[in-house]
């Protein structure tokens, strides 16, 4: 039995799924963080899959794009985080709720 | 295989790469210059804009192409709609920089990144309404927020702009990530991200699913964007934290390169889906109306006002984009005109929140307007002015794009979303007249901190928002000559 596309399809929904759970029910700003990287290389890994099952280079270079575009949203991200957790001791994001309304 | 380089022509593209290559160049000056000295950056921004501005608007009418692959279907267009589009975001940061600077002063921030950060943020926006390809469209979603999420922080150590930031960051992140997910399944579905691509090969092979579920997801990350309920959760605390002059550039600038991607892709990539999106817009456009309108009433601070109020403006413009389905011309070339008219009115009326605030978070609540018009008369004729404006009451900008949003509507046979708009429109007199109402009928203590700079901005756009109340004709033309230039690269594929 050989893997077809939809089994690509199918994993990186769920990982996509996994991700947006994450984000959605965690806690900490870090995990969160790393959820949403998570839905990015589902996305990632879509464009891969079909770029490889419908013979067309494109895809592999788009995943270069996204790849370079999650390194700069790490450098920033962890660097709010970073700042965030020197004022307030906690990353926890419950606890961050100065602004409401 | 045989490697045939792309057709490049800088000159195209040149009005992007001026403001990129004026804030790198800033980035370099502040290495050199001595602490003490921080006006150069405010020129070097503004001179950048201005060149910029110059250089667009002579490619007007050219509907140039660049960034041509092998398969011949280019990645940047620079077609009126691209045209118009940059120049509405080059004027935005040209009038944000004299709202900035004394703001920036009295809170410690002058610091040359700042000019550096817009300018790399406007760049991001110019390249959203230049893309041609979905993976240019997300790349300079990116480029457009990532310097944004920094300025939202800048006040650091202050917790709420930490907070501001951090949110902004997580949920734009979040969004992107659904965004580039929707690209995921709109290529494997047609093998390609070129837009006039996609568009052909819907025209070939009709929808799917796999199309349809991408185009879902492109929504969702486009609404996160413009702040479309039920994607608006962040909004209001991010304009609360975030740096007031920051804030302003924000409503305006990333709210309306959100719509540059959602009608790039709903107008130009996926029309034939039109039967599978209009009622989603038209959903999405209610909510926001309802929503924005209904609790912006219960707001005491007013950057958080202006927040609902931003999201009540996006259910406006999505009235549009819902038009668009049926009637394209006239859709897209009112969400056009409300977009540059909104531009105006909204800044302006950061401009008085900004001249308000006396330190960071001091003088935001509705209760410091009272008595302003005693002392400021002529400033707060202008804050009157714009609120009338936001509320749509004639002779504003406000008033001649919601005419031509509801005129569009009603062609594209939308009765009931006009009626919702008509009805949030009333109820949003409420909250904006209450401005007008505290100046004028009260006595209190508050003082404006105004420089020239910040008087003559806010008179430039007293001026325009009269103008294109008086004569929104000339402006609906260019909007009209935009719309068809972007429609009929199209045609052309």
């Amino acid at each position: 039995m050989t893997a077809t596309i939809d089994w690509y399809v199918a994993l990186s929904a769920i990982l996509f799924t996994i991700g947006a759970l994450g984000v959605l029910l965690r806690r900490s700003a870090i995990i969160v963080f790393m959820c949403i990287e998570l839905m990015l290389n589902s996305a990632n890994l879509l464009f891969v899959a079909f770029a490889r099952s419908l013979g067309d280079l494109h895809g592999q270079v788009l995943v270069f794009f996204v790849i370079v575009v999650a390194a700069a949203e790490v450098a920033v991200g962890l660097a709010l985080i970073v700042t965030i957790f020197r004022t307030k001791r906690s990353i926890n994001i419950d606890e961050i709720n100065l602004l409401k309304g | 295989m045989e490697f045939t380089p792309p057709e490049i022509n800088l000159l195209i593209v040149a009005p992007v790469l001026i403001i990129m290559a004026a804030g790198s160049l800033g980035m370099v000056i502040d290495l050199f210059m001595p602490d003490g000295k921080k006006g150069w950056a405010v020129w070097l921004a503004a001179i950048g804009l201005l060149l910029a501005l110059a250089q667009n608007i002579a490619l007007w009418n050219g509907n140039y192409e660049t960034f041509i692959p092998q398969n011949g279907v280019a990645m940047v267009v620079m077609d009126n709609f691209a045209i118009f589009l940059n120049a509405t975001f080059l004027l935005t940061g040209l009038l944000v920089i004299p709202l900035s600077r004394s703001y920036l002063q009295r809170t410690g921030l002058e610091k040359p990144e700042y000019y550096m950060l817009l300018l790399f943020s406007i760049s991001g926006m110019m390249l959203m309404g230049m893309a041609n390809d979905l993976i240019l469209v997300f790349l300079a979603l990116e480029v457009l927020s990532i310097p944004l999420y920094i300025m939202c922080g800048m006040l650091w150590p202050r917790p709420e702009s930490e907070e501001s930031a951090m949110k902004y960051f997580l949920l734009g992140a979040f969004s992107s990530a659904i965004f580039v997910f929707g690209i995921a399944l709109v290529y494997g579905a047609t093998t390609t991200t070129a837009i006039p691509l996609i568009f052909d090969a819907v025209a070939a092979n009709g929808l799917n699913a796999m199309i349809v579920t991408g185009l879902a997801f492109l929504m969702v990350g486009a609404g996160f964007k413009v702040a479309a309920v039920p994607f608006h959760m962040w909004t209001p605390d991010v304009y609360e934290g975030a740096p007031t002059p920051v804030t302003a550039f924000m409503s305006v600038g990333a709210k309306i390169a959100g719509f540059a991607a959602l009608l790039r892709v709903l107008m130009l990539a996926l029309p034939q889906a039109s039967g599978e999106w209009v009622t989603a817009v038209a959903v999405l456009s209610t909510l926001t109306l309802i929503i924005g309108n209904v609790v912006a009433i219960r707001q005491g601070n007013i950057k958080r006002m202006l927040a609902y109020s931003s999201i009540a403006h996006a259910g406006y413009i999505l009235i549009a984009v819902a038009a668009a389905a049926d009637n394209p011309s006239a859709g897209v070339s009112s969400a056009l005109f409300y977009m540059f008219a909104y531009l105006f009115t909204n800044l302006g009326a950061f401009g008085m929140v900004i001249a308000l605030e006396r330190n960071y978070g001091e003088g935001n609540l509705l209760d410091d307007f009272k008595g302003l018009a005693k002392r400021h008369p002529w400033l707060s004729l202008a804050m009157a002015y714009f609120m009338l404006s936001l509320t749509g009451i004639p002779p504003t900008g406000g008033f001649s794009a919601k005419f031509y949003v509801f005129g569009a509507a009603i062609e594209a046979e939308l009765y009931w979303l006009v009626l919702i708009g008509v009805i949030t429109s009333v109820i949003s007199g409420y909250y904006y007249l209450r401005v007008v109402y505290l100046m004028y009928m009260f006595d209190g203590e508050g003082q404006l901190i105004t420089g020239r700079a910040l008087q003559f901005a806010v008179f430039v756009m007293a001026i325009s928002t009269l103008v294109l109340g008086l004569f929104p004709e000339g402006l609906f033309n260019l909007t009209a000559e935009a719309t068809l230039s972007a429609t009929r690269l199209l045609a052309g594929g």
